[in-house]
């Protein structure tokens, strides 16, 4: 090693050595150690036993378990793509050089600021069976009393309602798309207009191809996202009714702190890094055949 | 795209109608929290917040109007008779329909006995009241914990009372004194102030000291990561970016054994502190940017004798305003969201963030408060959409890097 780089490398090291320290303490250690709680048993207030992969075991046996699984893919896999349309959607409208684009787009865009908490409570109002006025306004719609979705209080109806709210939120991936579309270039839209495309045609071969990339990186944003929800069951349904909606999160919350079974929390977080890996890769897997990046 | 005019009238139509979806739910947030409480649970329900007036004792206030009387009525002083533990009768002034009043004696249903539901009772007769008259009483802007005299009240015609279109600002005032006083001193000098206003004073402490804690540290890092050439900075720089990967929960568990053994858990450290040792997703951000400014003006200043830590801190980050103000903005409006951490470490009220403490009130109060709750919660999106409203195009450009640069 020469002086300069000996220089260089202690200089580096220095420079990011607030990050090491806190990767170490806030990041390494926790992640080593949830690993090795979650072979214990371990109630918070004794030190951890070791009972090797039996916490594994009673997951695979837990039906809350599987049911929270189970709500949390039934939320992904429909609102995951209904959100992804209506951006997609959003997007290529305001992409079209229409007046007053900055204004439509912050609109589009206030809601995903909202804080989670007075977004759960705001919508617990919207969706309230008697005195919502979502339901109030699908009365004046047409829609009969009697027929009215109860919402958070049918078991039927509560995760559509979160779903709903969910797509209120769906100004960011907007935000997102938006920079995309605007990154392609002006040529290849030329091209297409001098061969006669219709617009139908440049947006399945020059928009969604060149946007891919960006498509894929918020499917992935959005299945890390679904699968810690935590707040919006938390405070609008305490998981219910019954468990329609008890998430992976808010179900791994509650065994870890109201039950006080680290361990088997710890063996669910796992699990669930397991799952978002898993997935993830999927995702690039199947991608790296329709996702298009330039260069 | 340039589009023809008939195309560019549907697309405004379309985006039109979603603004106003869009919108909506703000718009009721803002309705609610100004509508008096006896308005909130109408059906159909009402647009607008409206106060009624009526003369109570010769002054003009403002009242809550109960529903029609069916039937002509009198109001009376009956004497009631008193309850095992009472001392003697007492008078106590009546609406009742006309005709359970005859010589001087009311027909008084007793709410707490269970037999004998109705008594007679000697009364005094104050006026009559004809039907459809409306029984108003004086709208006392206090809580139910306040000390005060009860309500005025009467019965007047309905031509008597107007109705005004007028917001009920009180009820901002309600909101943030409904959660309680807190009591404390600070330098000696003792305080009182509502909780709300403490939950604000913590919220602005997390953040602040958070942004001040990650924009530094980030920056830092990424220095480190983007300007200076070592071996092994590669394989750390995506050991770095993988932890992003990693939820929340997976650390949760251990995270909080830490806090508890370094004596945190309760206070509001575990959510600020760790912002002093960088965050990986702030340091990428961060790196992306330093990577473009040009190493003529580092090289020209380390000829100059310039210390690597004086290059980062005259030339870097004075060029990088830009980026740091993304990663502030990033990191506040994060803290102000921020639900779980608090919920996690937090243990008394008086370190309450406003999440937890909005989230508390409405476990305690949900399902009748709401337009405390809507006030409440409009006080707590407001500072944000202001904030948005000034940082606008920092913002916009931060979430656009954030999507391209994967």
């Amino acid at each position: 090693m020469t002086p300069n780089e000996r220089r260089n490398l202690r200089n580096g090291l220095l420079f990011i050595s607030p990050w090491i320290l806190g990767f170490c303490v806030f990041m390494l250690y926790p992640i080593a150690a949830s690993l090795f709680f979650s072979f214990c048993d371990y109630p918070m207030t004794l030190p951890p036993l070791w009972v090797g992969v039996e916490n594994y075991v009673d997951m695979a046996c837990d039906k809350v378990f599987w049911v929270s699984l189970g709500n949390t893919a039934y939320y992904a896999v429909i609102a995951l793509p209904l959100g992804m349309l209506l951006a997609i959607g959003l997007a290529l409208l305001l992409n079209t050089k229409v007046r007053g684009m900055a204004f439509y787009r912050t609109i589009f865009f206030l809601p995903s600021i909202v804080p989670v908490v007075a977004m759960a409570i705001l919508w617990l109002w919207i969706l309230n069976a008697r005195y919502g006025v979502l339901n109030y306004s699908l009365t004046c719609v047409g829609i009969p009393a009697k027929s009215l979705p109860p919402w958070l209080q049918s078991e039927q109806w509560a995760m559509p309602a979160l779903i709903l709210m969910g797509l209120w939120g769906v100004g960011y991936s907007v935000v997102i798309y938006l920079a995309g579309l605007q990154d392609i270039p002006n040529h290849l839209y030329e091209s297409a207009d001098i061969d006669g495309a219709n617009w139908w045609q440049k947006t399945v071969h020059i928009t969604l191809p060149m946007l891919s990339p960006t498509l894929y990186f918020t499917l992935i944003m959005g299945i890390i996202g679904t699968f810690q929800i935590f707040a919006a069951p938390y405070i609008m349904t305490e998981g219910g009714p019954g468990r329609a909606t008890h998430f992976y999160s808010y179900y791994l919350y509650n065994v870890a702190f109201q039950d006080l079974r680290m361990g088997f929390a710890c063996a669910m977080a796992w699990v669930l890094f397991l799952i978002i890996l898993g997935l993830t890769l999927l995702a690039t897997k199947l991608s790296a055949r329709h996702v298009h990046y330039e260069r | 795209m340039k589009l023809s005019t008939p195309k560019r009238i549907a697309v405004h139509a379309i985006l039109i109608v979603g603004s106003c979806i869009f919108i909506f739910p703000f718009l009721w947030l803002i309705i609610t929290s100004l509508k008096p409480v006896e308005q909130i649970m109408q059906m159909p329900p009402d647009w607008l917040p409206r106060a009624h007036y009526a003369t109570l004792g010769g002054e003009r206030v403002k009242v809550v109007k109960e529903p029609p009387l069916a039937e002509p009525s009198v109001i009376v002083v009956a004497v009631i008779p008193p309850r095992p533990g009472e001392d003697g009768p007492r008078n106590e002034r009546k609406v009742l329909p006309a005709k359970s009043f005859r010589n001087g004696l009311a027909e008084i249903k007793l709410a707490e006995t269970r037999e004998a539901a109705t008594i007679r009772v000697p009364a005094t007769l104050e006026k009559h009241v004809p039907e459809a008259w409306v029984l108003v009483r004086e709208k006392l802007e206090r809580l139910p914990t306040d000390p005060g005299p009860p309500p005025r009240w009467d019965c007047v015609g309905p031509d008597q009372i107007e109705t005004r279109i007028e917001p009920a600002w009180w009820n901002y005032r309600g909101a943030i004194r409904y959660t309680g006083y807190y009591e404390g001193s600070f330098l000696g000098l003792s305080y009182r102030l509502p909780m709300f206003v403490i939950y604000l004073r913590n919220t602005l402490i997390v953040a602040v000291f958070g942004v001040i804690g990650t924009t530094l540290s980030s920056a830092l890092a990424a220095y480190g990561f983007a300007r200076i050439s070592w071996r092994g900075r590669d394989a750390l720089f995506l050991v770095a970016l993988s932890t992003m990967m990693v939820p929340f929960t997976v650390t949760m568990v251990p995270l909080y054994g830490v806090f508890k053994a370094l004596g945190w858990v309760g206070t509001l450290k575990p959510l600020w502190v760790p912002a002093f040792f960088g965050s990986a997703f702030n340091i990428f951000l961060l790196r992306q940017f330093f990577r473009t400014i040009p190493h003529d003006l580092s090289d020209a200043a380390r000829i100059d004798g310039c210390s690597e830590f004086a290059i980062f801190w005259r030339i870097i980050l004075p060029l990088s305003k830009p980026a740091l103000a993304v990663v502030a903005l990033f990191h506040f409006m994060w803290a102000w969201n921020d639900f779980m951490g608090p919920l996690l470490f937090l243990t008394r009220q008086e370190t309450f963030t406003l999440s937890l403490g909005l989230q508390n009130y409405q476990s305690q109060h949900g399902g009748s408060e709401w337009h405390f709750l809507m006030a409440a919660s409009t006080l707590m999106i407001l500072p944000i959409v202001v904030l948005f409203f000034f940082t606008q195009r920092t913002f916009i450009q931060g979430i656009s890097t954030t999507g391209m640069k994967n």
